[in-house]
């Protein structure tokens, strides 16, 4: 940096540019890298969202104008979301998805935080391997531990429920941990000493220090895990396919097409209720979970 | 830091010679060792009851033949020989590869991309933010089953518009040729993660540093290569790991999708499995056969094996990518 500066200075000194016609022609470029640039991003903007509009538009119409070549609807049924509750058995994957993520979500916390705390602020041999026995764990595709998993779960006769998805969020998840020690590595030592000459032990100092500067990081980690679940296909369909009483969302709709052939009304219906709470609940917690992504990216 | 414990740890042994104090029942050190232990124990139970035990379980399953209802019997490498002559799996490899190949390159160029134009607009940086990320949180299955919706043969959206101008539209998911550029597409809709930590990279970039290089007579793509990309590299190579890992795994849109865009061919009923690789094969990924092997037929002897050749496959490529990375950036991360 400091070898490209004094040239720079020295080129500026040396061709004085001439005033008017240089600064004109210095604005109408930036005017024109200005419409490019913004032409392109409202092009991907359209794009991006356009599929969103397509199907909350179809998801109005009736079951004969979805299979038309109309973009908008001729009259509107908003009727066809209480269809989907009533031709599946909705209000039951609604519950089992809430208690699938929300179970999760808590256990996940409950077990993680402590973990990451002892992998980002403090001192222990094998500190180093266990960090990488979890990244190991959140790299891991789940196809190539779910023979020994799922017969483990059969022997407990817990297949074709949820608790094989539910109960091991209860012994930490890689992911939030690795999250977790992102966000603890990034809060200064000294706030942790203080604490510790105060005469906090070391759980006193997780709660009384760290958890409220962590709180943004706890959010994002927590909404994570919530969405996880939510979205989550392979593990419901992997476990829970066997039993429809067990269903979650994810499964709901995924079969909603095939057992109920052309109806993409309520296809798109159905789709957009799934987004919908994804969505709110973005917007309201946008900045955490910006940050979340963004720390993910941050190797440590 | 280790060494100051150390030596305080050597200074309060010397001071317990002295039979000054009534000697404690643990050493300090075992007591901080109680304190991690109760700050892991419940991860490092994690850890062996989820990484350790099932992988060396899925190694032993490997050499045996296993239905779950009889114990397995050992088979050596018989399970491993017959992969050789899988005509299935062969597709499955072939269909992952492509994906691996053509999908992971498209999304981390698209996302660095999207992140450039987001993070050089001047204004409404966070706008363009925020409609570039929505699709990444829309759940895998709904976005499956939108694009399904809007890349319908015939009255589709998409193919309608190409129409209004004059483009005869492929039949998208219900053409073997064209049924993985369209889960691409899907894929590159959901970019959003790639492209916030691009961004957030991009905007580490001293400003500075691209002034300096731009008065020294740079070009914009001299800038690019020099200025930019290094400082890019750490994320490339993470953005391509979480790629690679994602392509290998990748499940859920190929089931649905498939699912979906068949229940439009047949008007029938069937569950998604029945439609697993449709059309003709061409979604077939190797999770997919994994799954089938595995839990429609039983056969956790063989899908064991095919996960354990998944394993070294997905290591050997976080090895390589990160060996790579580390050359390029000349830093450790």
């Amino acid at each position: 940096m400091t070898q490209l500066a004094p040239p720079r200075a020295h080129s500026h000194r040396r061709v004085p540019p001439p005033r008017s016609g240089y600064a004109a022609r210095r604005r109408r470029r930036a005017l024109l890298l200005f419409i490019a640039q913004h032409s392109v991003a409202i092009a991907l903007c359209i794009m991006f969202l356009s599929p969103f509009v397509f199907i909350v538009l179809t998801s109005f119409m009736s079951s004969s104008q979805s299979l038309s070549s109309h973009y908008w609807p001729h009259s509107w049924h908003p009727g066809n979301y209480l269809a989907v509750f009533r031709k599946t058995d909705m209000p039951r994957y609604l519950w089992n998805t809430v208690l699938y993520a929300g179970l999760g979500t808590i256990f996940t916390i409950a077990s993680s935080v402590p973990a990451a705390y002892a992998l980002a602020k403090l001192r222990w041999p094998g500190r180093k391997v266990a960090f990488l026995a979890v990244i190991c764990m959140m790299l891991l595709p789940p196809q190539i531990t779910a023979v020994p998993l799922y017969s483990m779960w059969a022997y407990y006769g817990l297949t074709g429920t949820l608790w094989p998805l539910i109960l091991p969020s209860l012994f930490g998840d890689a992911f939030s941990i690795f999250l977790l020690r992102q966000f603890m590595l990034t809060i200064p030592d000294e706030y942790l000493d203080t604490a510790r000459v105060d005469g906090c032990g070391e759980w006193r100092t997780l709660f009384k220090v760290v958890w409220p500067m962590a709180r943004p990081g706890i959010a994002a980690t927590a909404m994570f895990q919530f969405f996880y679940a939510w979205n989550d296909y392979y593990g419901p369909f992997l476990y829970a396919s066997e039993n429809q009483a067990n269903w979650t969302v994810s499964l709901g709709i995924a079969s909603f097409r095939s057992l109920h052939a052309v109806a993409w009304n309520l296809v798109t219906a159905a789709t957009v209720f799934a987004i919908v709470p994804v969505v709110v609940v973005f917007f309201f917690a946008q900045k955490a979970f910006v940050q979340g992504v963004t720390l993910t990216g941050v190797k440590g | 830091m280790t060494t100051t414990t150390t030596s305080h740890h050597a200074a309060t042994r010397e001071l317990a010679v002295q039979p000054r104090r009534r000697p404690a029942a643990f050493s300090r050190r075992t007591r901080h060792g109680f304190t991690v232990l109760s700050f892991m124990a419940p991860a490092l139970i994690g850890i062996l009851a989820f990484l350790v035990y099932p992988l060396l379980s899925a190694l032993y399953f490997s050499f045996t033949r296993f239905n779950l209802l009889t114990p397995p019997t050992w088979v050596g490498l018989r399970n491993y020989g017959a992969m050789l002559h899988d005509a299935n799996l062969l597709k499955a490899v072939e269909n992952t590869l492509w994906l691996v190949a053509i999908m992971v390159p498209a999304q981390v160029l698209f996302g660095l991309g999207a992140g450039m134009l987001v993070a050089s607009v001047r204004r409404g940086t966070s706008f363009y933010r925020t409609v570039f990320y929505l699709p990444a949180l829309v759940p895998p299955v709904a976005g499956a089953l939108a694009f399904v919706y809007i890349l319908k043969p015939g009255a589709g959206p998409v193919n309608r518009m190409l129409s209004a101008v004059g483009i005869d539209g492929p039949l998208w998911f219900n053409d073997p040729t064209w049924a993985k550029p369209s889960l691409t597409l899907l894929a590159l809709w959901g970019i959003g993660n790639t492209m916030v930590i691009f961004l957030a990279a991009l905007l580490d970039v001293p400003a500075n540093l691209h002034e300096a290089a731009a008065l020294d007579g740079a070009t914009g793509w001299q800038r690019f290569r020099l200025v930019t990309l290094p400082t890019l590299s750490p994320v490339i190579a993470f953005s391509a790991i979480t790629g690679v890992i994602a392509a290998l795994q990748y499940f859920t849109q190929a089931a649905v999708a498939a699912s979906a865009a068949n229940g439009e061919a047949n008007t029938g009923g069937g569950s998604v499995a029945s439609a697993f690789g449709d059309p003709e094969g061409s979604t077939f990924t190797y999770p997919l056969w994994l799954y089938l092997k595995g839990f429609k037929y039983n056969k956790l002897g063989y899908a064991s094996a095919m996960a354990i050749v998944l394993f070294v496959v997905a290591f050997t490529v976080v090895a390589i990518v990160i060996r790579r990375s580390r050359s390029l950036s000349g830093e450790q991360s």
